[in-house]
C-alpha cells in the first residue's frame, strides 16, 4: 500500500514546518506527514525507540525530509545513523536545508543522501521544489522493497 | 733553500775571482821587485862584464821557490847570465823587447808568469832581466780558497736548512694547519671548528686568532639568524593558527548567516504569500500591495544574503588553477543569459581561442557577473552589444568585457568594486552591488588586476588580468 506511506519531516522550526506542510498540500501530496523536531526524535521514530517505542518499524517512511541544523543531534549525524542501520540503509533521504555551503552538500552526499534541496526564501520557489520532490520521491521513485522482519 | 744556495755560491765565486785577480797583481808586483833587485845587483857585473858575478846574484833567487828560471841580458839583448831551478834552459837567448818608455812587462802564459825588467843605470839602459815564475802558489791558493768557499757554502746551507726547518715549524706548519682547517670549514660548513693557536704571539698566531674570531662571528651570526628564523616560524605558526581560528569563526558565522538569517525571511515570505492566497479577497488593493512589497523586500534580502555569502566564499575558496578556455566559457555564460531572456536581442562578439591559467569555477563566477552586468546595463539599448576579447596593458595580456549600455560616471570608477556600491538606482537597474566586488576578490586572489573605463550612456569596459 504505497499511498499510506508516511513522509517523515525532520524540522525544528515551526514556521518552516508549517510552510513545508503547506507546500506539500498545495502540491496535492496527500501522504501523512510525521514531524520530528530534533534528530533524536527522528531516530526514535525510525527505530521504534523513545516516545515511539513499540512502533512497527517495518513501516518505513516513503521519504525523509531532513533539515541539517537540528537540536540534540545534527542532521548529518542522523543521516549517518540511518545509513549504518540495515533497517533504514536504503531509506530515501532528502536533505532540505537553508545551507548552501559546499561542505554540507559534500558531506550530505558523502553520507548517502539521495537528494539535496536548498530551501529558497521565495515561497513560490519553495513550492516548485516541493512539487519536484513530491513528483520524484513519491510518484516516480521506486521505493526499496519493504524490509521483511 | 735553492735561492739562498745559489746566492751563496755566487758570492763565493765573486770573492774567489776578486782574490784571484788581486793575487795575480801582487804576484806580478813581487816578481817585479825581485827582478829589480836582481837587476840592480847585476849592474856592476854588467858594467865590468863579469857574468860569473851576475850568475851568483841570480842564484840568490833560489830562495824564492816560485822562480823557475831567470836570465840577465846585456844592453844589446844577448844573454849574459842564467839561472834555472831545474837543469835545462828555461830562458830565451835574446831578451824579448818591450814597449819603449816602460821598465817592466809581464805575461801569464802556460801556467807561468814571465816578467821582463830593463836595468837602468844613471838614466841609461844597461841591460835586462827576464824572470819566470810558476803559478803553483796561486793554484794552491785557489784550491785553498775553493775549499774554504765549499766549506762555507756547506755550512751556510746546513745553517739555512736548520733555520728553514725552525722557520717551517714556527710559520709554515701553523699556516698549513690553518689552511686545512679553512678547507674543512668551507667543505663541511662546520663553523664550530677552530684553528689551533701556536701560543707564541707571532704572526701565524695572530692570523689564527683572527681566523678563529671570524669563525666565532659567523657562528654567532648563524645562531642569530637561526633564532630569528625560528622566531619568525613560530610567529607564522601563531598567525596561521590565529588565521585558521578566524577563518573557522568566519565559516561558522557564514553558516549561521546562511542558515539562521534566511529562516525568518522564509517565514515572512511564506506567510505573506499564504495571506495573499488564503485571505486575498478580504484585502483591498493597498493591503495586497503592502504584502507584495513585504515579499519583494524579503526576497531582495535573501538575495543580498546569498551574494554576501558568495563573496565571502570567493575569499575563502582554495584556488585550483588549470588552463581555462575563456572563449568557450564566455559562450556558455552568454548562452545561459540568452536562455533566461530569449526576448532580448544582443550582439555578442567573443574573441576565439582565448585561454588563461585560472580556477575554472571562479572564472565562471567572474564571467557570470561581468556578462550579467553587460546584459543588465544594455537592457535599454535598441542594439545591444557585448564584447569579450584580449588586449595589451603595460606589456601584459589583459582581457576585457565591453558593452554599449548605460555606462557610468568615470569619477566614481573606484567605487565600482566596493561591496554594496551601486551607481544606479534599484528601480533603474536591479542588483545588490556585490557582483563587481566579488569579481575583484576573485581576480586579486589570482594575483591579477581589474579596472574599469566608461562614461555615462557610453557603455562600460571592465579590464582584468589573471
Amino acid at each position: 500500500m504505497e499511498d499510506t506511506k508516511v513522509i517523515l519531516l525532520v524540522e525544528d522550526n515551526p514556521d518552516d514546518e508549517a510552510l513545508t506542510l503547506r507546500a506539500l498540500k498545495k502540491n496535492n501530496i496527500k501522504n501523512d506527514v510525521v514531524v520530528a523536531r530534533d534528530g533524536v526524535e527522528a531516530l526514535d521514530y525510525l527505530f521504534g525507540t523513545g516516545k515511539y517505542a513499540g512502533r512497527d518499524t517495518a513501516l518505513i517512511p516513503q521519504v525523509v525530509l531532513l533539515d541539517l541544523k537540528l537540536p540534540k543531534m545534527e542532521g548529518l549525524e542522523v543521516l549517518r545513523r540511518v545509513r549504518t542501520d540495515k533497517r533504514t540503509k536504503l531509506l530515501p533521504v532528502v536533505i532540505l536545508t537553508s545551507s548552501n555551503e559546499d561542505e554540507d552538500r559534500i558531506a550530505g552526499y558523502g553520507l548517502g543522501a539521495n537528494s539535496y534541496v536548498r530551501k529558497p526564501v521565495d515561497f513560490n520557489q519553495f513550492l516548485d521544489a516541493a512539487r519536484h520532490l513530491g513528483l520524484y520521491w513519491l510518484v516516480l521513485n521506486e521505493a526499496p522493497p519493504a524490509r521483511r522482519s | 733553500m735553492l735561492v739562498s744556495g745559489a746566492a751563496l755560491l755566487m758570492a763565493c765565486a765573486a770573492l774567489v775571482a776578486y782574490d784571484l785577480v788581486s793575487f795575480r797583481e801582487s804576484m806580478a808586483h813581487n816578481l817585479a821587485i825581485q827582478a829589480q833587485i836582481a837587476g840592480s845587483n847585476s849592474v856592476s857585473a854588467l858594467l865590468f862584464n863579469d857574468p860569473h858575478s851576475a850568475e851568483t846574484t841570480l842564484s840568490a833567487l833560489k830562495a824564492a821557490p816560485n822562480i823557475i828560471a831567470a836570465a840577465i841580458y846585456t844592453q844589446d839583448g844577448s844573454r849574459f847570465a842564467t839561472f834555472s831551478r831545474d837543469a835545462g834552459p828555461q830562458t830565451t837567448n835574446i831578451l824579448p823587447s818591450i814597449s819603449p818608455g816602460q821598465n817592466d812587462a809581464y805575461q801569464f802564459r802556460d801556467g807561468q808568469l814571465a816578467l821582463i825588467h830593463t836595468i837602468v843605470f844613471r838614466g841609461k839602459m844597461t841591460g835586462g832581466v827576464y824572470i819566470v815564475s810558476d803559478l803553483s802558489e796561486m793554484t794552491r791558493r785557489l784550491k785553498r780558497y775553493a775549499g774554504i768557499a765549499a766549506m762555507v757554502l756547506l755550512a751556510s746551507l746546513l745553517a739555512a736548512l736548520l733555520v728553514g726547518s725552525i722557520f717551517q715549524r714556527a710559520v709554515a706548519e701553523p699556516i698549513v694547519n690553518l689552511a686545512e682547517t679553512a678547507r674543512i670549514v668551507s667543505r663541511d660548513r662546520n663553523y664550530a671548528l677552530r684553528g689551533t693557536p701556536t701560543g707564541k704571539l707571532d704572526e701565524p698566531d695572530i692570523l689564527i686568532a683572527a681566523f678563529n674570531e671570524m669563525l666565532e662571528q659567523i657562528q654567532e651570526r648563524d645562531q642569530a639568524l637561526r633564532a630569528a628564523h625560528e622566531e619568525l616560524e613560530q610567529r607564522v605558526h601563531e598567525r596561521t593558527a590565529q588565521l585558521a581560528t578566524a577563518n573557522k569563526e568566519l565559516e561558522a558565522f557564514s553558516y549561521s548567516v546562511s542558515h539562521d538569517l534566511r529562516a525568518p525571511l522564509r517565514s515572512i515570505d511564506g506567510f505573506s504569500l499564504a495571506l495573499l492566497e488564503d485571505y486575498g479577497e478580504r484585502l483591498d488593493a493597498e493591503g495586497k500591495d503592502h504584502l507584495q512589497r513585504i515579499r519583494a523586500a524579503t526576497q531582495r534580502m535573501g538575495m543580498l544574503i546569498d551574494d554576501l555569502l558568495n563573496l565571502s566564499r570567493m575569499t575563502r575558496a582554495e584556488i585550483r588553477k588549470e588552463v581555462v578556455d575563456l572563449s568557450a566559457l564566455a559562450h556558455s555564460v552568454i548562452t545561459a543569459l540568452r536562455e533566461a531572456q530569449p526576448e532580448r536581442h544582443i550582439e555578442c562578439r567573443i574573441e576565439d581561442r582565448l585561454e588563461a591559467n585560472a580556477d575554472p569555477r571562479l572564472v565562471q563566477v567572474i564571467f557570470e557577473n561581468l556578462f550579467g552586468n553587460a546584459w543588465k546595463f544594455t537592457s535599454k539599448r535598441d542594439v545591444a552589444l557585448v564584447e569579450f576579447g584580449e588586449t595589451r596593458h603595460n606589456g601584459n595580456s589583459a582581457y576585457f568585457v565591453r558593452d554599449n549600455g548605460a555606462g557610468f560616471d568615470s569619477a566614481y570608477s573606484n567605487r565600482l568594486f566596493g561591496a554594496f556600491q551601486r551607481l544606479h538606482g534599484a528601480a533603474e537597474f536591479p542588483g545588490t552591488g556585490i557582483g563587481l566586488a566579488t569579481v575583484q576578490r576573485i581576480i586579486h586572489r589570482h594575483g591579477g588586476e581589474v579596472w574599469a573605463e566608461g562614461a555615462v550612456e557610453k557603455g562600460a569596459t571592465i579590464y582584468f588580468t589573471l
